[in-house]
């Protein structure tokens, strides 16, 4: 420690400052660096390297001559997408979309009423915009908004209301559940089974909803009556995804809570419904929808083509969903079950209110992928001859104003695109949502 | 004495028989049996009454009438005078080698595009997401409309068909390539094969003896091929294997002789393996991401090769996380193989539909289907659920 000689002799050859730090070689750093780690690390490398890249030239090269060098953007027929020069054919024929586009939309909706699926449109976003934004305010209301109140209006809408409703099938219903109520009081009576107070409010609720339905489903709104056969396009495609979205989903519920139950038979009915539906294919049912469910129904009543297929696939879609929730069931700890239960719930409070929540939340993103595969399913509609947004391209193809080479591939592309932008989309907002979800676990 | 009688929770009649769980489990599983029960007997008394109002017999005898319609790919002998019975079958033969030989090739893409994505290599890495993110993100059956009306029917003319070789043949109507007619010795040469197979199964069990008895291994790989593949090839110069080639000829408008492989099944095919491939390229990707990087590492340290950790250490762990999900996408490229009926590829869905239009028997034609694709999903369940049993570790919870 006090030996001032040495420390000055050793400074003579020892370095009295830190050398400042040189940076790393070229090939380390920088934009060159990372494509030295990353593109060209090895000669296997460099070579996989070389080969995407070529890869991606033709490809770009090709989609780009033909979607946009090459391609023809207005037209009002044929002859403005049909090459004049055989050495070099014609691209992609934008006209034709440009003049079946309004079609794609609305399928064959009557032009002047077509304003009705716009509002439609525009109540959607209304409701589902806010919804999507975590930091909007007002998320039940919200919620009853999109999934009660806006499939009735766009019913309303889209069909043009003052619908026949069977007055007597009502008040059947109405008796059903008003008997219902009464069993279910007199079983609860003096008991702790149900709380009378909530159970009793939940049935007046109900009834006064149903009340509402059958006026407001049955008025004169003054809108003029369209087919479903006359619906078409995006707005039908979006109707069957949404549709069997709104309406697996409860169902699903149900059936995941009846494959988890106690009961054996509940639990037997739910297995053989799930793997049923899971264990043929989707075009199968909706041939069954659209052949078998005729012959079901009691004599002289028919049922809407439209509405045969989205029974199809909201019944197929639910036993996918109950699989999905099933999965966010399991993995809720024993402990929360046994903990509702020493609170002293019964089984529908204590799935309710600490069950179900805590599950759905998990199985958000399993939600999402199948209303993913459920939105691109929706295609299969056109198989049976409803005219969603494939099957009116179909049409449109089938069209000899616009018969050219170069039709197809166009109209397939720009649906594609279509499709791809709504799927994609949905994917990326999943995962958006997967992350905030995780933010809270992976602290 | 009269101090628990007064106690109003034993008062009797106050606990009625309802509000014993188990009571009450019998109660609303007898209610659910009712419910059901009526809604079959409704669904099931409309549709008596209905087939009796349009006259339709039900019942399997329709099967093995005459269905009069003509397949376009049949894999046994069919004609027109044949049973629908045989219709029948002959679309599930033709879903079933569809759906084989997609499995195939999905696989094969799949475990290459995960594989890429999970590459060093930013640029390959990219490529494979992109292949994922636009290929899953499209209808299956708006591709497969893609590859069978905007790709392969848009090829040209019998006439002006692109040639390979002069020997293969892509025009409109499908592919021609060669057919292969073998000689005598065909039953030799398979005969060689099987042997060789049985053989190098024999010399790997044998191989493996010894380096567990003096830690040398013996070259497994080499022998295996030289039996699997030498063997035959001998049986072939002694027996003098003559095979001749059935060449597509054009006559007229189209192509005569050689093996005509039609444009419906190439779109299907094509569409089903590229579709399933991003699935499965997914599955691979999450496969090989849990095994944990420390297995890679304890391997190298053990003084392991690269492949030999590859081989041992890594994809048996990774298997067990893709197997299941595998087996599943399977089973769902076998059910979109029904969206051939848009096509027109002949298989289970669009053959049955045929002759649901020819006979009317909707409720036994779907019956068909249904016990079709049911008994293919119980099969994959089951050996799902095998090879879970299988794989599981030892001594870890089952779920």
């Amino acid at each position: 420690m006090t030996g001032g000689p040495v420390e000055k002799q050793a400074a003579s050859f020892v370095q009295a400052a830190p050398i400042a730090p040189r940076p790393a070689p070229v090939t380390d750093r920088g934009i060159l660096g990372w494509i030295h780690a990353n593109l060209f690390s090895s000669w296997f490398n460099a070579l996989l390297t070389l080969i995407g890249l070529y890869l991606i030239y033709e490809i770009a090269s090709l989609v780009i001559d033909w979607a946009i060098l090459r391609a023809v953007w207005s037209g009002d027929n044929r002859e403005a997408c049909l090459s004049t020069d055989p050495n070099l054919p014609a691209g992609a024929c934008w006209a034709f979309v440009r003049a079946k586009f309004p079609q794609w939309i609305y399928g064959l909706y009557p032009t002047d009423e077509r304003w009705r699926v716009n509002l439609v449109f525009i109540l959607g976003a209304v409701g589902l915009v806010p919804m999507m934004i975590p930091r909007m305010p007002f998320k039940r209301a919200n919620a009853i908004y999109l999934l009660a109140i806006f499939p009735v209006i766009t019913l309303i809408l889209l069909g043009g209301g003052n619908f026949d409703i069977d007055a007597t099938r009502w008040i059947w219903l109405a008796t059903m559940l008003g008997l219902a109520l009464l069993v279910i009081l007199l079983l609860s009576k003096g008991a702790d089974i149900i709380e009378f107070a909530p159970a009793f409010r939940a049935w007046i609720i109900a009834a006064i909803c149903l009340v509402l339905l059958y006026f407001v489903l049955g008025a004169n709104f003054g809108l003029t009556h369209v087919e479903t056969s006359l619906w078409g396009g995006l707005t039908v495609t979006l109707v069957v995804a949404i549709t069997g979205m709104v309406a697996s989903l409860p169902l699903g519920i149900l059936l995941a809570l009846g494959r988890r139950s106690h009961l054996p038979v509940v639990r037997l009915f739910s297995v053989i419904f799930i793997e049923l539906w899971r264990g043929v294919p989707l075009i199968t049912v909706l041939f069954m929808a659209s052949v078998m469910l005729p012959l079901f129904m009691p004599e002289g009543a028919s049922v809407d083509k439209l509405l045969r297929a989205l029974i199809g696939v909201a019944l197929f879609t639910a036993a996918y969903m109950a699989e999905v929730i099933r999965g966010g069931l399991q993995a809720i700890p024993k402990g929360q079950y046994e903990a509702a239960e020493a609170l002293g719930l019964g089984y529908w409070r204590k799935m309710q209110l600490i069950i179900l929540p805590q599950a759905l939340r998990i199985v958000i993103p399993g939600i999402v992928n199948s209303f993913i595969s459920l939105f691109k399913d929706t295609t299969l509609v056109s198989i049976i001859g409803i005219f969603d947004l494939l099957g009116i391209l179909h049409a449109g193809l089938a069209d000899a104003n616009w018969s050219t080479p170069q039709t197809a591939a166009t109209g397939y592309f720009a649906v594609a695109l279509i499709f791809w932008l709504f799927c994609f989309s949905i994917s990326r907002y999943s995962m958006f949502i997967e992350r905030r979800l995780g933010a809270g676990s992976n602290r | 004495m009269s101090a628990a009688s007064e106690r109003p929770g034993l008062r009797s009649g106050h606990f009625r028989l309802w509000h014993n769980p188990q009571v009450r489990g019998v109660l609303i599983q007898a209610l659910l049996l009712a419910v059901v029960a009526w809604f079959a007997w409704e669904i099931i008394d409309n549709t008596i009454t209905n087939l009796r109002q349009r006259h339709i017999a039900s019942g399997y005898r329709f099967l093995d009438s005459t269905a009069g319609f003509g397949i376009i790919q049949t894999l046994i002998p069919y004609s027109e005078v044949s049973s629908y019975g045989r219709a029948f079958i002959v679309g599930l033969l033709n879903t079933i080698l569809v759906a084989g030989l997609s499995i195939v090739l999905a696989t094969v893409i799949g475990f290459i595009v995960g594989i890429m994505r999970l590459s060093s290599n930013w640029l390959i890495a990219k490529i494979g997401t992109a292949y994922v993110e636009i290929i899953r993100n499209i209808p299956l059956l708006l591709q497969l409309f893609v590859w069978y009306r905007a790709v392969l029917k848009a090829m040209p003319a019998p006439r002006q068909s692109i040639a390979i070789a002069d020997a293969a043949f892509l025009n409109n109507r499908g592919l021609y390539v060669p057919y292969p007619i073998f000689g005598q010795g065909i039953t030799w040469v398979m005969a060689a094969f099987a042997g060789g197979i049985l053989l190098s199964v024999l010399y790997g069990t044998h191989a493996r003896r010894v380096q567990e008895r003096t830690g040398r291994m013996p070259p497994r790989l080499a022998a295996s091929l030289g039996l699997i593949l030498g063997l035959p090839l001998v049986a072939a110069f002694i027996t003098g294997l003559g095979v001749s080639l059935d060449y597509p000829v054009l006559q007229g408008f189209n192509f005569v002789g050689g093996l005509n492989v039609i444009p419906e099944f190439t779109a299907l095919f094509l569409g089903l393996s590229i579709y399933t491939a991003a699935f499965i390229a997914e599955i691979v990707r999450a496969g090989v991401q849990s095994v944990s990087k420390g297995q890679t590492e304890a391997a190298h340290a053990l003084g392991l090769h690269e492949s030999t950790t590859l081989r041992l250490i890594v994809l048996p762990q990774a298997l067990r996380v893709i197997i299941p999900p595998l087996a599943n996408q399977y089973l769902n490229l076998t059910k979109n193989s029904s969206l051939a009926v848009a096509i027109g590829y002949p298989d289970v869905v669009a053959t049955g539909g045929t002759i649901l239009n020819q006979t009317g028997q909707a409720v036994e034609v779907i019956s068909l289907w249904m016990a079709v694709y049911l008994s293919l999903s119980l099969l994959t369940s089951g050996f799902m659920n095998w090879f879970n049993a299988r794989m599981a570790l030892k001594g870890a919870p089952s779920l």
